[in-house]
């Protein structure tokens, strides 16, 4: 006898579906960053699928689990997104190689496969190049960059040797050095006045892309993907220690506008938090997920040594997750009011 | 006219009544329409009908007749065992083929204890006896329920009669009647309220007699219009004052629980009876066969039952108990490509191992079922923990980490987080996008807690009883020691007088007695240990094999 169970109903979703629509989501990103700042991008997001999808049907053969099923439900492909997304578009192709192979086998696949790292990771590969390729990955490409697309390439795949005078840092990162330089006596608003490097409210160019990834995740919270949670409590994060900062001292720090559009900020609020994952499940969990998350991204960024801190925040995070979670648990139907 | 405005009136005050919400929940697709076409049919009478002896909660019922005994439609053929138990009744005039194990309603497939009837063709009442229910006392009332077999028709099979009884120290403030029918196909109970409005009001208030609540609530969701107004106009003519709440359409607004919250806004957990809380909840069905119990001293003897799904002609049918499915499932001309017939709904409902079983009190609908309509399960993958199990669970557990918790067999953290909370609606497994059979995890922590449970039970028991026999068996031996030495003490004084002989031949005496007292008590130590350990586990086996019995 065939044996089956209750329920015989079933809403039509899958981890496929749930995972097309975060790709999705990247896309007005994707669009602006190509208008914006130059097709480099799509070339990493090529690279970093496939190294990704290789990878993980590497590891789902030594690990003997079934291909078809594992390969095809697209969080490979969202981990390979968000990796390319987040490094400089002119790196090198073997610094995605490299941040894409330990996302997918070390972060994800050792510890267990789909479902089971604690870890993002994404972050773990950002982190692990910033931290072994610091110079490499500071080196953003200029907004009015004036090499063509083949140019482009031949930087990516190593055949001219021309990638200092090509990059430079990201509008935070020009921000942060010109501060530290100017040792006080350089404003903000002074540095922000510089045109080439400083749009309306962030980093030209920059902040538009910023912008698309905060339009993509709109529309995942109103697909009911993600929760208002995580999203909110992360900009609040950055918006509070940030405001409260530049309330203090405007000539020193930049204001909270500028922090949310700059960097990963908007990417991370709806992208890089919401990995349910590696995430908090539960509903003051992830209040406290991301609003730890934004103020430690925020510090990093300001005060450490690092152009922007939201893989080191979200992995800090990663770690507190069971013990965030076992403290926020809900209280039950019938269970409340303390009878 | 007058009445127009009366109902419109009682409308609008029902409409004013304050609804609270439960958290969680899921539309499915109702898939109600096609059995609503056609009112409620009259099943024909079936040549042979197997009624199982234990078809509620609790106790197995003892059967009062034997094979070749000539039964009456009406005549109880299994009388209630203990006080959570209810009486079963011969569904139709015939003859007892035999009282043997037959293949039950459920779906293990295993057997049950059943009553084969042959039916007669005549259908012959047996002698019924209304009974006026204002002269009894409360608890003689409860008694007539539990006899005629009265239980919970809303799927659970509660004996009624044991909930009708309001707590010691909190006086029953609501009493719900539950018409929510949520589950998708299933419109056997809209029907009923459709058509016996009346009699289902007169039940409530037998109810209301028995248990004194401040005020008396209906519930039925707001996709059932017609019932809405034929329960309002029926209690109208029966001049009671219940409410007759529509409540908003949503999985599982029908379970008790839920219902209770929605329109009392009281949430009782698991572990307390609702009559702790001041509230009883009974379904329409039941009320509607308590008073053809008492006011028509029929016992029950059939029910509605909604035939749909892959058939030609889905209808409900009122049943009789012991139809045999095979029979039951052929009136509604089950189509060519059926591969499955599912007893309940299709969130709570399992598959029927055999079609040989019959129609019991916990029928309330039968789906027959095709790849079309129910398609197999893709592979469950791995649990992604993106939580819309938790965001529909209508009892704000948390369903996934229950799942980690019972797949590392960690069932001291199941119950942790709540696990016997859990009403395996089935709505956590109707949203998982990794497709994971959720509910049957919790079944399988459930059942393994309350296996573990009874082995503890019994492993205690029996030590108990062997720390007691010990204690026993070393006093008596002790015992026993003492009175061979003091005898042979005496034996040894008896020899005393004789000065020459007993001089030198006293002490050896003396210690020669002594010895072989001691000796015949180590002996006796041993025979008495070697009784011991033989008898425990005697004991031990006699447990388990009764412990096996109690299970079926």
């Amino acid at each position: 006898m065939n044996f089956t169970t209750p329920p015989y109903l079933t809403q039509n979703v899958s981890v496929q579906r749930v995972m097309l629509q975060v790709l999705a989501a990247l896309l007005p990103g994707i669009f602006v960053y190509v208008w914006l700042i130059g097709p480099a991008i799509l070339v990493q997001l090529t690279i970093a699928t496939l190294v990704c999808l290789l990878a993980e049907a590497l590891m789902l053969r030594i690990l003997k689990k079934p291909l078809r099923l594992f390969l095809g439900d697209g969080s490979a492909i969202v981990t390979a997104w968000l990796i390319a997304l987040s490094f400089p578009p002119l790196g090198p192709w073997w610094l995605i190689v490299v941040g894409c192979l330990f996302a997918i086998v070390i972060a994800k696949h050792l510890y267990g496969g789909l479902g089971q790292n604690p870890f993002n990771p994404a972050m773990v590969a950002f982190a692990v190049c910033i931290v072994s390729f610091p110079a490499l990955m500071s080196q953003w490409p200029p907004i009015d960059l004036k090499a063509g697309f083949a140019d482009q390439l031949a930087l990516i795949f190593g055949h001219a040797p021309l990638l200092d005078a090509m990059s430079g840092a990201t509008p935070l990162d020009a921000l942060k050095t010109a501060l530290k330089l100017g040792e006080g006596k350089v404003s903000v608003a002074a540095v922000m006045s510089d045109a080439n490097t400083f749009g309306r409210v962030a980093g030209k160019g920059w902040e538009w892309v910023s912008a698309a990834y905060l339009l993509g995740g709109l529309w995942l919270w109103q697909r009911k993907l993600i929760g208002w949670q995580l999203p909110a409590s992360f900009i609040a994060g950055i918006v509070l220690v940030s405001g409260g900062l530049w309330l203090w001292n405007p000539g020193q720090f930049a204001n909270p506008l500028f922090h949310l559009f700059s960097g990963a900020s908007m990417l991370g609020a709806f992208f890089i938090v919401t990995d349910p994952v590696s995430g908090c499940t539960t509903p003051r969990g992830k209040l406290i997920f991301g609003l730890s998350a934004g103020v430690l991204a925020y510090l990093i960024r300001v005060f450490g040594g690092y152009p922007d801190g939201v893989a080191f925040a979200v992995l800090l995070l990663n770690l507190c997750v069971p013990l965030i979670d076992l403290y926020t648990q809900p209280p039950i139907f019938g269970m409340k009011g303390g009878k | 006219m007058f009445k127009f405005f009366f109902v419109a009136f009682k409308t609008a005050k029902d409409m004013l009544q304050r609804l609270f919400k439960f958290k969680g929940g899921v539309k499915p697709d109702p898939n109600k329409t096609p059995s609503l076409q056609t009112p409620i049919g009259l099943a024909p009478l079936p040549a042979l009908l197997i009624v199982p002896l234990h078809q509620s909660i609790g106790g197995m019922p003892n059967p009062l007749v034997k094979a070749g005994d000539h039964v009456l439609k009406g005549q109880r053929i299994g009388d209630a065992d203990k006080w959570i138990s209810a009486a079963v009744h011969a569904p139709t005039s015939g003859t007892v083929l035999a009282v043997e194990e037959r293949v039950a309603a459920h779906p293990s497939g295993l057997p049950t204890l059943s009553v084969v009837i042959a039916a007669d063709g005549d259908d012959e009442w047996m002698e019924r006896t209304p009974v006026d229910y204002a002269a009894l006392a409360p608890e003689q009332v409860r008694e007539v329920l539990r006899d005629a077999g009265v239980v919970g028709l809303g799927g659970a099979v509660f004996p009624s009669h044991a909930k009708l009884t309001a707590a010691k120290s909190v006086p029953m403030e609501d009493l719900v009647i539950n018409g929510a029918e949520c589950e998708p196909f299933m419109t056997c109970d809209d029907l009923l309220m459709r058509e016996r409005a009346e009699d289902i009001v007169r039940g409530a208030g037998i109810f209301r007699d028995l248990l004194g609540p401040q005020r008396v609530l209906i519930g039925i969701e707001d996709n059932k219009p017609q019932a809405v107004a034929a329960m309002r106009e029926a209690v109208e003519a029966c001049g009671e004052n219940f409410s007759v709440v529509a409540v908003p359409t949503r999985y599982p607004a029908g379970g008790a629980k839920q219902l209770i919250r929605v329109l009392t806004g009281k949430e009782v957990p698991a572990s307390k009876r609702s009559p702790e809380m001041g509230v009883q909840c009974f379904n329409v069905a039941t009320a509607y066969t308590a008073w053809r119990a008492i006011a028509h001293g029929e016992p029950v003897l059939s029910r509605i039952v909604t035939l749909t799904g892959n058939v030609e002609e889905p209808r409900n049918w009122e049943v009789l108990l012991g139809t045999p499915l095979k029979d039951f499932v052929a009136l509604g001309k089950p189509r060519a490509d059926t591969s499955s017939y599912l007893m309940g709904g299709p969130m709570m409902g399992f598959e029927m191992p055999s079609l040989d079983a019959p129609v019991v009190k916990a029928s309330n609908c039968i789906i027959a079922g095709s790849k079309a309509l129910f398609p197999p399960l893709p592979p469950e993958m791995p649990c992604i923990r993106c939580g819309a199990c938790a965001e529909v669970c209508p009892h704000e557990l948390q369903p996934f980490e229950m799942y980690w918790f019972a797949r590392a067999r960690n069932f001291g953290k199941t119950q942790e987080y709540n696990i016997f909370d859990c009403i395996e609606c089935g709505c956590c497994s109707y949203v998982c996008p990794s497709r994971i059979p959720l509910v049957q995890y919790f079944r399988f922590a459930k059942s393994e807690i309350w296996s573990r449970e009874r082995e503890k039970n019994m492993s205690e028991a029996a030590k108990t009883r062997y720390e007691l026999r010990n204690e026993r068996d070393a006093r008596e031996a002790a015992e026993k020691a003492e009175r061979l030495a003091k005898a042979a003490a005496a034996k040894a004084a008896e020899k005393k007088p004789e000065p020459d002989a007993a001089a030198t031949d006293a002490p050896a005496a003396d210690a020669e007695a002594a010895k072989k007292a001691v000796i015949a008590a180590a002996i006796e130590r041993a025979r008495v240990q070697r009784q011991q350990s033989e008898t425990a586990l005697n004991a031990e086996n006699a447990e388990a094999q009764s412990s096996q019995r109690d299970q079926e």
